[in-house]
């Protein structure tokens, strides 16, 4: 709508009715967010918004305020043809480097995702299936069998970590039999320093970084600092 | 009006909202930990003041970071709470309508409860009267360990008590849906579940385990706080108790 008919639409709540509404908008990114999963404009608004839809520009103007300023979290959406929005964290990682580099909630399979994530990345962005599958058993971590702590790996790493938007797992045209790679997600673009993988790698085989010449620049070019690449944050109209 | 919040302050309550509870060493050390990042210089004994100043941000959301007594071993505890009439949000995408039914009245039969524990039989027999969707015995008993396992219940000896995640998190709920059965510490005037109740007909006030043993600690003659009658329930003297809290 135009700003004239949100000015209509605000005379129609009260400024503590909004905030209330924005405090749900809140609430319901945050669980959302518990599981990585992407929130649907229009779930949004059928679900939370409801009657509210005409002052919606409003609301997601102090939904996006607060997230920034109380959280330290940016709600940016991923998906511009189907409206998908994630949370992704605006704090800069600890020093240190390892598992620390991806952010967000503390958690056994993060280690495992930044492992997944530092192989596609020093290959250039997309690695054969086998490949990341031969990479995990080294690591005693077998994709055929349960572990202990990850569950059923191959469905966390080809499903859960996929709806996530950490990683991307496509089919390889033209393959018989069918063959598939994994690329980085959208979130992990947003949310995983590349400088810190390489750093972390440079530990693990006590090399300096710039000795991988082209990822050293990839990871130290402008538009890598997390939160600030392409998707744009959104807050206009459903 | 509190001050603005720095990056400090959001590292800290990002941490909360990934760990469900953090005893009081936990917490003490993820504050050193976060202002170390920010090079920001930490206060001791400031940490109430550093989470008051969160809250003060968070209220508009209905969010508080509150603190609750292990009525097992009386240790403080923080957590993030959702204070909205939503009851049950931050346990809605873990369990499914009928599984909270079951959690919603077995949290209702430990609240009515004499001491604040009920039997595996009791809950298994809620599995019948859900009203979403009935469960079956065996199915019943998995929500359980789940419930056990995510820390909303505690589990001994086969019979079930609110965990200190689930105290804290729950009181509003608690508060609001048994106004008339709350119990209140006479000692740490927090709720109280798991509790000693003073015998005498006129007086009946309740104190939690942990708070009867700092109370009474040392004391040869053991009298009610309130009606100075002999007070003559066994006091745990196992323990060793860091009492913190102002009563
Ligand atoms: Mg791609
Ligand atoms: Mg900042
Ligand atoms: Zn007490
Ligand atoms: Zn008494």
């Amino acid at each position: 709508p135009s700003s004239s008919q949100v000015q209509r639409g605000m005379e129609k709540f009260t400024n503590s009715q909004v905030d209330q509404k924005t405090a749900e908008v809140i609430q319901f990114f945050l669980v959302k967010d518990q599981k990585k999963i992407p929130v649907r404009r229009a779930d949004l608004v059928k679900h939370v918004i409801k009657e509210y839809r005409n002052v919606y520009s409003e609301i997601m103007k102090r939904v996006h305020q607060t997230f920034d300023q109380v959280f330290g979290l940016k709600l940016v959406e991923i998906d511009t043809k189907n409206h998908l929005y994630i949370l992704i964290n605006k704090l800069e990682p600890p020093e240190g480097g390892g598992a620390a580099a991806v952010q967000g909630p503390a958690n056994p399979k993060t280690g495992l995702l930044f492992v997944i994530l530092s192989v596609i990345f020093m290959k250039r962005g997309a690695v054969k299936e086998s490949v990341i599958w031969n990479t995990l058993k080294k690591l005693r971590v077998d994709p055929g069998e349960r572990h202990e702590q990850f569950g059923d790996v191959k469905r966390l790493v080809t499903d859960e970590f996929v709806r996530q938007r950490y990683l991307e797992y496509v089919r390889i045209p033209h393959t018989e039999p069918v063959e598939f790679e994994f690329h980085w997600g959208q979130r992990a673009e947003l949310e995983v320093s590349k400088a810190k993988i390489l750093d972390f790698m440079g530990q693990l085989h006590d090399q300096d970084p710039q000795t991988w010449s082209q990822q050293y620049r990839e990871a130290h070019a402008p538009p890598s600092t997390p939160g600030s690449s392409q998707p744009h944050t959104s807050s206009s109209q459903p | 009006m509190a001050r603005q919040l720095g990056d400090v302050h959001r590292r800290f309550l990002q941490s909360m909202m990934s760990n469900s509870v953090l005893d009081e060493q936990q917490a003490t050390a993820l504050y050193q930990n976060c202002c170390d990042i920010h090079k920001v210089q930490s206060i001791p004994d400031k940490l109430d003041d550093f989470i008051d100043n969160i809250n003060s941000k968070l209220q508009p959301m209905f969010m508080q970071i509150r603190k609750g007594m292990s009525e097992d071993n009386g240790h403080q505890f923080y957590a993030l709470v959702n204070m909205a009439e939503t009851d049950v949000t931050r346990m809605s995408s873990d369990y499914a309508d009928n599984e909270l039914e079951l959690f919603r009245k077995t949290l209702d039969l430990i609240v009515s409860s004499e001491n604040g524990k009920i039997s595996s039989t009791d809950v298994l027999n809620i599995a019948d009267t859900l009203t979403t969707k009935k469960l079956k015995k065996s199915e019943a008993e998995q929500v359980l360990n789940r419930l056990v396992q995510d820390k909303w219940l505690n589990e001994k000896r086969g019979e079930f008590s609110l965990s200190v995640k689930c105290i804290i998190e729950m009181e509003p709920y608690i508060r609001r849906m048994h106004e008339d059965q709350v119990k209140v510490c006479h000692i740490c005037h927090n709720i109280a579940f798991q509790c000693q109740i003073c015998d005498s007909p006129t007086c009946g006030i309740k104190i939690h385990n942990p708070c009867v043993a700092t109370y009474f600690k040392g004391r040869v003659d053991p009298r009610c706080p309130a009606c100075d009658e002999f007070w003559p329930h066994e006091i745990p003297g196992i323990y060793f108790y860091f009492s913190t809290y102002n009563s």
